[in-house]
């Protein structure tokens, strides 16, 4: 992937100056977090990058051994605080197959709603900070407005905004409530009375009635940009070797063009949770995609997380329509003192940034020997050294931000 | 091929006295295999064309040790530190998970942290992870490109995932408890 002699951005080719080391982070506005990254630069080209990582480490693994995995399960809504509950669901699959728990249909629902909901919720962010990274302010605005709506709505079903630990071992801590007064942004959004009652369930299909149009707004103000599409194509390409090999998962693995999706392909105890719904696995090449695009570029991966959204909206309506006559209740109990057994257990879900992967050993007793926590980001983070090499400075946060990284999960 | 062909694939390629263990009636089989033959069996692994194991889904290191004397009788495991890798092949839809048992200490002495050839060659990503392990577990992977520290700083002193690891009263003059 070395810089063509012919490339016209590079004027400084043949003028080389002085390498010199700088550090970008930990406290750069475009890193995403505490990110160092060591570029060694010539001129304006960079010819080598390091990423230094560690500043948010909390020993969450530590942690893990020596609490019963119910108490586990609000630190591992800090390790990617953008997708909480998805984190949440992570841990509880895991120690369900650990300890070969069933569910009822009911809270199998209900976790596919609530996890796609924050897959939502996850991807705006994704989307926004993407283009903030880049320049443009307003759709970082335009984003954080309707996920604000959805963390209303989590907080309505369980009283936080971010570190929720609702999905937990046997279903989640409270059904989803009955009525609830319209949550503020939504209501103002929606032209409704800021007074109104309703059922949680109806409220978020009022959401979606209203974030649905709303997404071809986002694709003119982005991803149709020309700015944007000169900023993102054709930099960053990651080869789909190479992404299986640097082990990166989630929308940065599709956007390579590999067909590779846990809700479709992953352990039966999670793909189980999706029987029955439709939905597509987004996978690049794109036949809308505008001529300088490359397979595995930036663009790819913002673009393959755009269309995620769409397609957790059809499994949030599609959940919503199964909801309210599923059968069975929305938990089955899991006591904290649940002995685990003499077994061991590696289980990947798919979040919105990759998989993520926990990983238990029990040794008879409530604390299992050994709690692991893989994380997604990390994978692909350990990618931005090899596809950085010889781009501008200019290109660098731009490749960096398009594997949306969340420090909190990379440093557990 | 689900873990029985796997491991009967394996055991004629490379034997018993490589690999060296085997439970399938775990909830994730694994197959143990001999510490010094990691590397070859991995290679084979990713690259046979039945396995294609081409997905290195996670490395770390597993410490299995009681330091309580009043439970360890109870404990069930004998000293010992696991490399696991969990391997999965996208193409051929199948998982595996292999483990390497290593002394603790390297040949007992305390402090001496154990080896085991890298797979950093065979996985990209296994660069990273192995680093992980090294710092948290203290586990030398021999052939490395560039094994430092990766969460903690450079100059931490220990490797906090170890059972007996004591927590520093003191870094850098910032009071530990």
């Amino acid at each position: 992937m070395s810089m063509q002699l012919e490339d016209p951005r590079v004027v400084e080719f043949d003028v080389r100056t002085d390498e010199m080391l700088v550090n970008m982070g930990p406290q750069h506005p475009s890193t995403h977090g505490v990110l160092r990254l060591l570029l060694r630069t010539d001129g304006e080209v960079v010819h080598e990058v390091t990423p230094h990582i560690g500043y948010l480490h909390r020993c969450a693994e530590k942690i893990g051994e020596n609490l019963a995995p119910p108490q586990w399960i609000p630190y591992t809504d800090r390790m990617d605080y953008l997708a909480g509950m998805n984190m949440n669901l992570g841990l509880a699959l895991a120690v369900e197959k650990l300890v070969k728990m069933e569910l009822p249909e009911k809270a199998m629902v209900l976790r596919v709603l609530i996890a796609e909901m924050g897959r939502i919720a996850s991807h705006l962010v994704g989307m926004g900070a993407y283009g903030l990274d880049l320049g443009s302010f307003s759709p970082f605005l335009y984003a954080f407005r309707e996920r604000e709506i959805v963390l209303d709505l989590f907080e309505e079903a369980c009283g936080a905004r971010l570190t929720y630990s609702y999905l937990t071992m046997g279903g989640a801590t409270h059904d989803l409530p009955e009525t609830i007064t319209i949550p503020p942004g939504l209501a103002s959004l929606s032209g409704k009375s800021p007074k109104l009652t309703l059922s949680w369930i109806d409220a978020a299909t009022l959401f979606l009635d209203w974030l649905e149009p709303r997404i071809s707004e986002y694709h003119k103000l982005l991803t149709r940009n020309q700015i944007f599409i000169k900023r993102t194509a054709g930099l960053g390409i990651l080869s789909p070797e190479m992404a299986i090999s640097y082990g990166c998962t989630g929308p940065v693995l599709r956007a390579s063009g590999v067909d590779w999706d846990l809700r479709r392909d992953g352990d039966p105890i999670y793909t189980k949770m999706y029987e029955g719904y439709e939905f597509d696995v987004i996978v690049a090449p794109f036949k809308d995609a505008p001529p300088e695009v490359v397979l595995g570029d930036n663009w790819c991966r913002f673009y393959v997380r755009m269309l995620e959204v769409v397609q957790s909206i059809r499994l949030v309506r599609q959940a919503i329509a199964k909801y309210p006559t599923a059968k069975g209740a929305f938990r089955v109990p899991y006591k904290m003192s649940t002995k685990l057994p003499k077994d061991e257990v590696y289980l990947e879900t798919e979040c919105p940034r990759g998989q993520m992967g926990f990983y238990i050993v029990g040794n008879g007793e409530a604390n299992p020997l050994r709690a692991r926590a893989k994380s997604s980001c990390f994978c692909n983070l350990s990618i931005t050294g090899p596809i950085c090499k010889d781009f501008l400075l200019g290109d660098i946060p731009a490749i960096v931000g398009s594997l949306d990284i969340v420090m909190g999960e990379i440093d557990r | 091929m689900n873990a029985q062909e796997i491991h009967q694939l394996l055991l004629e390629r490379f034997g018993p006295t490589k690999i060296t263990g085997v439970n399938l009636t775990a909830t994730d089989p694994w197959i143990e295999v001999d510490a010094p033959a990691i590397h070859e069996v991995s290679l084979f692994c990713r690259d046979d064309d039945r396995l294609r194991l081409n997905h290195l889904n996670d490395l770390c290191g597993v410490d299995y040790f009681e330091p309580d004397a009043k439970k360890a009788p109870k404990y069930g495991h004998e000293p010992h530190v696991e490399v696991v890798y969990h391997l999965s092949s996208l193409p051929r839809r199948h998982k595996i998970t292999v483990k390497v048992k290593l002394p603790r200490w390297k040949d007992g002495v305390a402090g001496e942290i154990p080896e085991v050839d890298s797979v950093a060659d065979i996985w990209g990503i296994a660069d990273w992870h192995e680093r992980e392990a090294y710092d948290l577990m203290g586990i030398r992977f021999l052939g490395h490109p560039n094994l430092r520290r990766i969460l903690c700083p450079e100059d931490w002193v220990g490797h906090p995932l170890r059972k007996d690891y004591e927590m520093p009263l003191e870094y850098h003059e910032i009071r530990g408890r």
